[in-house]
């Protein structure tokens, strides 16, 4: 990567909001870049959850809002039953188009938008899930010249998501849960 | 030459698609230049590889001399996706908070923008007709794109979707039985004529397109999501001018008039449901 990052996509299936609780609430106050994530939901409940994590965080945690600007030290989780993306001017959208991989929000769609806005300045992270969402959004950010972390299927509560990812692209981070809050304050601080 | 103003910043893929896009609308009138770029980026692009043109210039040439490739396109780069009683709380509020204020006009004109198939036009008339509502009042439904119009009009919907839209019916405050509304045929449900009867569906371009009546309620439901600020700007102000003083406008549930330039014109009456109500000035 040959450039400070721009932005953090992270995406997360089963298992992601025990991996969303280890990781964010270690981020620090000051974190200089936003992050965008997709975790697949059942529904619209959720709305709690993202409290419960912002109360537990030194970031803003919030649901992503439609033509939202990006800020740094935001956490921006995609609602569900929309597909969020990310537009070159810094602003989400969002779409009530067909699932993607039979999930809506899907992490292919942001990813793949994200690697097109921001190209090289990107870090995208894919953890736990039970799913093969995420892969081809992986690729695309790799291509582009973005910066990938995956989640050691190892530690994964669910392997197939990392793996997948795993198995289609070399990864430049293959990391546990633990390091993962660490890793991304030395990319990006 | 000026060379301060060129496309430097756009990648090459960016421009063909603003010159896609320029072409759709000069050649047919569509104007898809002010939605939301990443998503019709992903729409044009996803096309191109399914419809196996190597370049996005190879597919600008093809629809600009075939109409059918220029449909087929069309048809890939709308979101019609929609259900019935989508946001049962929504309907549940329309019910609780528009239809009261409605009773008390002698006639009443319902504009329903971006209908796409119509499932959300048969709620709305479902609502109106258990509120006694029926005989007083005209359902504008429009949408740009004809060929959702036409399917609209029939008033058939998949039965696999049945059991879905009974529990998104109850949970929006229903309480006769769905099954009234409907005649089951293999797997079709068919909405019974009654409810067709004051609904005229016609095309509209949100884009393009003026104010053609006076409107007691409009409702625009996840259309502007796929607009950029400025095609927003167009649509709100279109609204705020069809809607008569004190008129209900009903956004879909991510939407929000905040930052949008009639913000000030519009009271939120349920800041969940995203329903506002124009102020008399
Ligand atoms: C996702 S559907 C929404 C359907 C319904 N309102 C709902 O909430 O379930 C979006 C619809 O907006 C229509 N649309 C998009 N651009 C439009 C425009 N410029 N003018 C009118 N309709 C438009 C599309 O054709 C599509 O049918």
């Amino acid at each position: 990567m040959n450039r400070q990052p721009k932005a953090i996509v992270l995406g997360v299936s089963t298992g992601g909001w025990q991996a969303l609780n280890r990781t964010i609430p270690e981020l620090p106050e000051h974190f200089p870049v936003p992050l965008i994530t997709v975790q697949h939901m059942a529904s619209s409940s959720d709305n709690i959850l993202v409290k419960t994590l912002d109360q537990a965080s030194h970031l803003t945690v919030k649901e992503a809002d439609e033509k939202e600007t990006l800020n740094k030290g935001t956490v921006y989780i995609a609602p569900a039953n929309y597909h969020l993306m990310v537009e070159k001017n810094m602003t989400l959208s969002l779409s009530t188009g067909q699932p993607v991989n039979f999930s809506r929000p899907s992490i292919d769609v942001l990813f793949e938008t994200a690697a097109d806005a921001f190209g090289a300045s990107l870090i995208g992270v894919l953890l736990t899930g039970a799913s093969k969402d995420g892969s081809l959004g992986m690729l695309r950010i790799k291509n582009r010249g973005g910066l990938t972390i995956v989640q050691d299927p190892k530690t994964a509560a669910a392997p197939l998501m990392p793996q997948s990812a795993i198995d289609l692209i070399e990864a430049d981070y293959v990391t546990g849960l633990d390091e993962l809050a660490n890793l991304l304050v030395e990319l990006t601080c | 030459m000026n060379k301060v103003e060129n496309g430097n910043h756009l990648t090459v893929d960016e421009i063909e698609i603003k010159l896609l896009l320029d072409a759709i609308f000069l050649k047919y009138g569509y104007d898809f230049r002010n939605y939301s770029r990443a998503s019709i980026k992903r729409r044009i692009t996803q096309h191109k590889t399914i419809a196996g043109y190597q370049k996005l210039s190879d597919l600008q040439h093809q629809i600009l001399v075939e109409e059918p490739a220029f449909r087929k396109l069309l048809h890939d780069l709308s979101v019609n996706v929609t259900e019935m009683f989508r946001d049962p709380l929504f309907y549940k509020k329309f019910r609780t908070d528009i239809v009261p204020i409605l009773q008390t006009y002698p006639f009443v004109r319902l504009w329903v923008a971006g209908c796409s198939t119509g499932e959300e036009v048969y709620s709305l008339a479902i609502i109106l007709y258990e509120e006694g509502l029926r005989e007083r009042c005209q359902i504008y439904a429009t949408d740009l794109n004809e060929s959702v119009l036409k399917r609209a009009k029939t008033g058939i919907f998949p039965i696999s979707k049945i059991k879905e839209y009974t529990t998104n019916y109850i949970q929006a405050g229903g309480s006769e039985q769905f099954s009234d509304y409907y005649t089951a045929r293999y797997d079709s449900a068919i909405m019974k004529k009654f409810l067709k009867d004051k609904i005229v569906f016609s095309s509209h371009n949100l884009a393009i397109d003026g104010v053609f009546n006076e409107m007691q309620v409009v409702t625009c439901r996840n259309v502007m999501i796929y607009f950029n600020r400025k095609l927003q700007n167009r649509v709100v102000t279109l609204f705020r001018d069809s809607l008569c003083t004190g008129g209900f406008l009903c956004l879909g549930k991510k939407e929000t008039m905040k930052f949008l330039s009639c913000e000030k014109d519009f009271i939120e009456i349920a800041d969940q449901e995203r329903i506002y109500r124009k102020h008399k000035s």
